[in-house]
């Protein structure tokens, strides 16, 4: 508990979480108002109100979790943080636990948040949430953003600055998962398999509008709640693999 | 617990070596801090100073050979902040984090209580700015800041880093009057130059290393003793007849300045007694003491890194 507050403290006496979170939800739920003011009247989904969320606010969360250890290094408050507690793995746990926690409300403010907004903005449109698979393309994404928050962390964990980490999750994320699907007969077959496709899989409403949503197309072999635990298991074995490396190398 | 006994929370490393790759930084290095007086660590720039702190401190990992503080690794402590107390480098502070913020978070993780992070502030004269972003802080300023997260945990060992670099002669003698005081009060003090001169001023006892070896432990005065090599000028005009008699008794006659000469291995007692029972006048008989800087240019010498090459 008490690193836990130690970690709350140092990441709130600095600016740079409380300009990420902004920003997350000024595209976040900014998005989703361009889509729902320029949708045709009464046509507004609940599979739009979340591309702000799911998908372009994520990556300022992504940014954000990997500054909180970046930061870390390169103004070598790591060192001072080893020095207060040599237990680096506890120490780096704490801070992902907290920035996870972090991450995963935000996720539930932007998601709600764009949710409501479309709902004023179109109130003809049929936004109520009355199926499970509705419930988890809203509400999942808070899950969606601790998870990733946590991947985030243990890339910035193993690169230690702040270009080189976030260059890889934005790639990474916007790009390269993407990309591999074009590769013919096997691309899709391995997009399967990637880490933030299966993130986009837990969230999909399935149903007649499929194919307005990420991740269409792919034959996945996980089913959504498999997707998402299949998710989370990657983001800690690559947490694990970093929390090693951080307690074996010179800080 | 005021420290009382000698032998008592001193640092002691055994056989500690360093190596990336090639490279060898520290080098089989044994030594041991005592409590209750200020041990300086003196060594040429790149000599392996800083990277024996960052060992004693748990940061780096040996390659050999162990470091303990009290009996353990430092990475053993319960709540190290308790017992020991780093400056390593002034600027480990987020530049956009406040004073207070940055001690309040290292109180919070060793459960010292808030009140310790005033006095600490007013202990090194910061309350007045320790609202203010530690990245406006000018040097002395972060110096400061840096000792009083040091000082947070009232510890009985206390680490400095090269602690008077770059600053100006009025932070220097602060920080040596502070470094001085928190020795009296029993703490061990282990402190970091490349300046002798400064050493000379602050520390008791020397651990001086050269290219990551253990050159000398010893008490600062006995070092400048042993190593500066002590002669004696003398001037006579009958210097042809006491030459030779000096060499007969196996001291070291070399010719010094302005036609005297200069003699080594002999006190001026002793070249007195010669002179007189010889019959030689004497005009000048002094003892000459070596600097501390040719003492510590002349045992570091085979021992620096990196040599300037002058005119080139």
């Amino acid at each position: 508990m008490t690193l836990l507050a130690v970690e709350r403290i140092k990441l709130f006496s600095t600016r740079s979480p409380y300009w990420c979170t902004a920003l997350a939800l000024v595209l976040g739920v900014g998005l989703t108002a361009i889509i729902a003011g320029t949708t045709e009247k009464g046509q507004m989904s609940i599979g739009l109100t979340q591309f702000g969320s799911s998908q372009l606010a994520l990556a300022v969360v992504l940014v954000m979790s990997a500054l909180a250890v970046t930061t870390e290094y390169r103004f070598n408050t790591i060192r001072a943080t080893f020095l207060a507690v040599p237990s680096r793995t506890s120490a780096l746990v704490a801070k992902t636990v907290v920035v996870a926690f972090i991450a995963a409300a935000l996720g539930e403010i932007i998601a709600f948040g764009s949710w409501g907004l479309a709902k004023v903005m179109s109130p003809t449109s049929d936004l109520a949430i009355n199926t499970g698979a509705e419930w988890r393309h809203v509400a999942g994404v808070g899950l969606l953003y601790g998870i990733g928050a946590v991947l985030a962390i243990a890339v910035g964990i193993l690169v230690r600055q702040t270009a080189g980490a976030v260059a890889i999750l934005l790639v990474w994320t916007m790009l390269l998962e993407g990309l591999i699907g074009i590769i013919p007969k096997v691309g899709i077959k391995i997009q399967a398999w990637l880490p933030f496709q299966n993130a986009n899989h837990f969230l999909a409403l399935g149903g007649g509008n499929t194919a307005e949503q990420p991740g269409a197309g792919i034959d996945f072999k996980l089913s959504q709640w498999g997707s998402l635990a299949y998710f989370a298991g990657i983001a800690v074995a690559l947490l694990v693999v970093a929390l090693v490396v951080a307690k074996r190398r010179d800080a | 617990m005021p420290v009382t006994e000698r032998g008592t929370l001193m640092i002691e490393a055994i056989g500690l070596t360093k190596r990336y790759g090639r490279t060898v930084a520290v080098d089989d290095l044994s030594f041991t801090v005592q409590p209750g007086r200020v041990t300086g660590f003196l060594g040429p720039n790149g000599a392996g100073k800083s990277t024996t702190m960052r060992m004693i401190l748990g940061l780096d990992r040996p390659t050999a050979g162990r470091v303990l503080i009290d009996g353990k690794p430092y990475t053993e402590l319960h709540r190290p902040l308790r017992t020991v107390g780093a400056l390593l480098d002034a600027k480990w502070v987020h530049p956009n984090r406040s004073a207070r913020s940055h001690l309040k978070w290292l109180a919070v993780s060793n459960g010292l209580p808030a009140r310790r992070v005033d006095e600490v502030l007013e202990a090194v004269g910061l309350t007045q700015v320790a609202g203010k972003k530690a990245g406006g802080f000018s040097l002395g300023m972060s110096q400061r800041l840096g000792i009083a997260a040091a000082l947070l945990g009232d510890p009985k060992v206390l680490l400095f880093d090269e602690p008077v670099n770059g600053l100006d002669p009025e932070g220097i003698l602060w920080i040596r009057t502070f470094m001085q005081n928190l020795a009296a009060e029993g703490r061990t003090v282990l402190v970091s130059s490349h300046l002798l001169s400064e050493m000379a001023l602050t520390a008791s006892e020397l651990v001086v290393i050269g290219k990551g070896k253990l050159i000398s432990q010893s008490s600062t005065a006995e070092f400048i003793d042993r190593s500066t090599g002590n002669s004696v000028l003398v001037r006579s005009p009958q210097l042809f007849k006491l030459g030779p008699l000096l060499v007969d008794k196996g001291f070291t006659v070399r010719d010094g300045a302005d036609g005297a000469l200069s003699v080594s291995g002999a006190t001026s007692d002793q070249i007195g007694d010669i002179a007189a029972a010889n019959g030689v006048v004497l005009h000048e008989l002094s003892p000459q003491r070596g600097s501390l800087e040719e003492a510590f240019m002349q045992l570091t010498g085979d021992a620096v890194e990196y040599h300037a090459e002058i005119g080139k």
